[in-house]
């Protein structure tokens, strides 16, 4: 028990790397202007690329809040691992669920 | 000295170091986001399921909605996110006034964004576009009514299962308070900060794709 309590006390050298009070501010004003850009082009009629475009600034602003905010930038392999394996999980539900329901019309087409 | 267990140090005795530690910590939330992810994607895969079946409609009842007050909204959680980033540095570095004051900016920016919302349920309801409780129904724009109820039922359930996270978050960042008021939280153990951070990023996260999918998918006059 000693043992454990030693190996604690010298252990502040070894903080875990995080980014600075200025990188996490300049990530702060990052995703503002991302708010602001997808809020601007929502005001555009691009058709479909109106939903690739909102969703691809989610996905950017997501990014950089798991990066910098979360800190996956400076963890260890194992753990960006289990963040990334939340997506895979998901694209299994979303790939299977679509498989089903984008499919129907094909049949009823294919069958006459 | 104030925590129950700092007579051992930091490290709790099944862990070798405290890196080790940090790490199981760091682990175990992340492998919950990971049901979490799962728990709001399975609102997300029904948005998107009747939201292909009548896009048109969708996107008219989505222009009802207040952009003013989802914009300021999403600008006031990214606001508290940076906030409790700076609170995991200021634990990390053993600052506790900083630490202090940040736990409480994120507080109050977390009972904004939630008065904020409910004055928005309180407009709905207004307008009556909110089916909960057997209230009345009545919808005036292009889309058809039973498209517009469809996007107001999974309006309600996605920002409000949000606003249940929110509120538990809020929870945890009074603990967190409490303890860093005591002098707590602090350098070797500023651990709880990191990892009730990564769950206040998580949820705002999902606010950053309810925001989009919900509000800025209609054209605006």
């Amino acid at each position: 028990m000693s043992e454990t309590a030693d190996h604690g006390h010298d252990s502040s050298h070894h903080a875990p790397p995080h980014p600075s009070v200025l990188g996490l501010v300049a990530n702060f004003f990052a995703l503002m202007l991302l708010l602001a850009a997808t809020i601007a082009i929502a005001e555009i009629d691009l058709g479909r690329g109106n939903f690739i475009a909102s969703t691809g600034i989610a996905a950017a602003k997501m990014t950089l809040i798991m990066l910098f905010f979360m800190n996956l930038r400076y963890s260890k392999p194992l753990t960006r691992l289990v963040a990334c394996a939340g997506f895979f999980w998901l694209a299994i539900m979303f790939g299977l669920s679509f498989s089903d329901y984008i499919t129907r019309g094909w049949l009823a087409a294919g069958g006459g | 000295m104030s925590e129950a267990h700092s007579v051992h140090g930091p490290v709790a005795h099944q862990f070798d170091d405290l890196e080790q530690q940090r790490e199981a910590d760091e682990l175990g939330m992340w492998t919950f986001l990971c049901t979490e992810v799962l728990f709001f994607g399975g609102v997300f895969l029904a948005y998107t399921l009747y939201r292909l079946r009548d896009e048109a409609g969708f996107a008219d009842a989505s222009s009802t909605m207040n952009l003013w007050l989802g914009g300021i909204n999403t600008a006031v959680l990214l606001c508290s996110s940076l906030t409790v980033a700076l609170a995991v540095h200021a634990g990390e570095t053993s600052r506790r006034a900083m630490l202090v004051v940040c736990l409480l900016l994120t507080m109050v920016l977390g009972a904004g964004f939630l008065g904020i919302k409910f004055y928005e349920y309180y407009e709905k309801f207004e307008e009556h576009h909110m089916p909960l409780f057997g209230l009345p129904f009545i919808y005036h724009g292009k889309a058809s009514p039973a498209t517009a109820e469809m996007f107001f039922d999974l309006y309600f359930v996605m920002t409000g299962i949000h606003a249940i996270h929110m509120i538990i978050g809020m929870g945890i960042f009074t603990v967190l308070l409490v303890k860093a008021l005591r002098g707590g939280l602090l350098g070797d153990y500023s651990t709880p900060v990191h990892i009730a951070g990564l769950y206040w990023h998580f949820v705002d996260i999902v606010w950053v794709f309810l925001f989009p999918f919900l509000y800025l998918i209609g054209a605006r006059h």
